[in-house]
């Protein structure tokens, strides 16, 4: 089911413009700063609001164009959405939350699908609680199963977890990579945490002041410095797949490959060949001209220095090719050879006399591994 | 324990009669009234919101004339609804009950008006994406949210018919067991020399009344908040 996007509106002296569409199933981010229009956007898709241009639509079907005045009702476009703060019926157990849109709806889910759902979410044991006195975690996996059961064409999850502390927000992640990775579903989700969008979204659309700046694989998207002015929230950074190649818990240490390249991270408790998905931000990364000896960093990589860029008058953006051979100077955004980006000081940088396709060393602080990736 | 006579229960039972059947009439109109009131976005709706409240401030005197003009049998409504339908207002028990519902009316539209609006808006559009119709959505959550202040607004109906005078005496005047009331029992009583003892039993009977009203509208209130907190 794709979706594509084309709309522009006004609130007061706000203008969005959104343009982007989405063919594969998967997690979609919209991401961008607080106020930035992703909200707006998805209330657009849903039918909350309505947009003064433009043309929405959703597989095969039309839900919105403005040259056509066709404006289907929000009950009639299926779309599944889970907002911030839940919003579960309080007079209705939580049997009856999760079955109110499924009775509503023609198109009804197998009952071993609804069952499938309610297990996957680990919220059979509740079914017979009121919500006012379920967790906040607990609300959010109802309110997520509540639009699933009415088996929407695309789910809208708009910062289903910002409401949540980190405890809670670990307990959900889980079940939207399950999520990810079981259904055949578009998910818009909007958020403005990039660890978030690093672990869970297989596309990104990056969203600033009311435009849509670009779109495409997280991969490439958070590997982008260009994107990187847009409040500091765009913690620049990379995102790579790689494998669990070996472990050793006595030592509390695994080892992944990530295209030829070892990495020692933290132990996981994934299996070996384990697909997994490091984020490395930028920050976390320094450079060194000769392989640094006695330092705690475990991951020292060689790298070939194929991109230099001022984010600002202080800092330099610089994209690291792994491997010193000569090829690494060709590597682009196609190529199938990872890239990491380091944030450092404009003065370092002259300090080491860096330069482009110098052959240099990429000390990795700290490795963040999400979960395990989607199989492609 | 102290026993009625016959003409005070004869009051007490004509009481919760008229008010009973005013506040059960009354009810879904004011539902309404207040449902579109509440969510309605229409014109004239300011002059809707007046003419609810009118009788919270004209002197219920003049209700009871109006009500007169209106129904009475010689009035063009009155007689028609006399003529097609034997349905007679005036010196009878019914038109005490009108005159109650009218003058209680606002009480009700208040109270269900305001526990409407305390509704989170954002469930309607959780709903209306779930794939319910605007009835079906005041059916499964207006209603059902609505009811603290629907109760709320019935019983303190309710209490204020329980004490109409103005409006009752003009209109259907006061006839023993058939529009005499408490109020109208206590006011004769008092306008009967020596009367003062059958005026203070009933008087002590209508705080008797109020309160348990009270007691049990705040009982109701206390389990269907602890039921719809969120």
């Amino acid at each position: 089911m794709s979706i594509s996007v084309s709309i522009s509106h006004q609130i007061g002296k706000f203008a969005l413009d959104a343009d982007f569409s989405i063919e594969e199933p998967g997690i979609t981010a919209l991401f961008g700063p607080s106020g930035s229009g992703k909200t707006t956007i998805i209330n657009i898709i849903a039918g909350l609001t309505r947009p003064r241009r433009g043309r929405v639509q959703l597989g095969d079907r039309v839900l919105f164009d403005h040259a056509r005045s066709i404006n289907l009702a929000i009950r009639k476009r299926r779309v599944g959405y889970v907002f911030q703060d839940a919003r579960l019926f309080p007079h209705m157990s939580v049997h009856d939350n999760l079955y109110y849109g499924a009775k509503r709806n023609r198109l009804k889910l197998a009952a071993s699908d609804q069952q499938d759902i309610i297990e996957m979410l680990g919220i059979h044991k509740l079914l017979h609680r009121q919500p006012n006195n379920l967790s906040g975690g607990e609300k959010q996996r109802v309110a997520l199963g509540r639009a699933l059961l009415a088996n929407p064409d695309v789910l809208l999850l708009d910062e289903p977890l910002s409401a949540l502390d980190q405890a809670r927000k670990e307990e959900i992640l889980p079940y939207f990579e399950s999520l990810r990775d079981q259904r055949k579903l578009p998910i818009l989700y909007v958020s403005h945490a990039i660890d978030e969008v690093a672990r869970l979204a297989d596309q990104m659309v990056v969203i600033d002041n009311g435009k849509t700046l670009a779109n495409g694989s997280v991969f490439d998207m958070l590997g982008r410095t260009d994107l990187a002015p847009l409040a500091g929230q765009f913690d620049t950074g990379t995102v790579l797949p790689a494998r669990v190649a070996s472990r050793d818990p006595k030592a509390q240490v695994s080892f992944l490959d990530c295209a030829g390249q070892r990495i020692v991270v933290p132990y996981l408790g994934h299996a070996i060949n384990t697909p997994v998905r490091l984020h490395i931000r930028a920050r976390d990364v320094m450079i060194a001209r000769t392989p640094p000896a006695g330092i705690s960093a475990n991951n020292v990589i060689p790298v070939t220095i194929i991109r230099m860029a001022g984010s600002n008058n202080d800092t330099l953006d610089i994209s690291l090719a792994f491997g010193h051979d000569l090829d690494a100077i060709h590597t682009g955004p196609a190529s199938d050879r990872p890239s990491i980006h380091a944030r450092i000081t404009s003065w370092s940088a002259n300090r080491l006399n860096l330069g482009l396709h110098q052959k240099v060393f990429a000390v990795i602080k700290s490795v963040t591994v999400n979960g395990h990736l989607r199989e492609q | 324990m102290i026993t009625l006579t016959p003409a005070e229960i004869d009051a007490l039972l004509l009481s919760l009669r008229i008010s009973g059947v005013a506040v059960a009439c009354a009810l879904p109109l004011a539902v309404l009234t207040a449902t579109a009131l509440a969510l309605g976005r229409f014109p004239g709706r300011f002059i809707l919101d007046a003419c609810v409240h009118l009788p919270l401030i004209l002197p219920p005197v003049v209700m009871g004339y109006l009500l007169l003009i209106g129904f009475g049998t010689r009035a063009p409504l009155g007689a028609w609804l006399y003529e097609t339908f034997d349905i007679r207002f005036v010196f009878s028990w019914t038109g005490a009950a009108l005159a109650s519902a009218i003058v209680s009316f606002p009480f009700q539209v208040r109270a269900i008006r305001l526990s409407l609006e305390n509704v989170n808006h954002g469930l309607y559009q959780a709903a209306e994406s779930l794939g319910a119709g605007p009835i079906d959505r005041f059916f499964s959550l207006t209603l059902p949210l609505a009811w603290p202040g629907i109760i709320a607004g019935a019983i303190t109906a309710f209490a204020a018919s329980l004490g109409e005078f103005g409006a009752i005496i003009t209109f259907v005047s006061n006839i023993p067991g058939e529009t005499r009331t408490l109020p109208l029992a206590i006011y004769t009583a008092i306008q009967t020399p020596g009367g003062e003892l059958a005026a203070a039993r009933l008087a002590a009977l209508s705080i008797g009344l109020a309160f348990t009203g009270l007691l049990l509208s705040e009982l109701a209130m206390r389990r269907i908040r602890k039921r719809n907190a969120s």
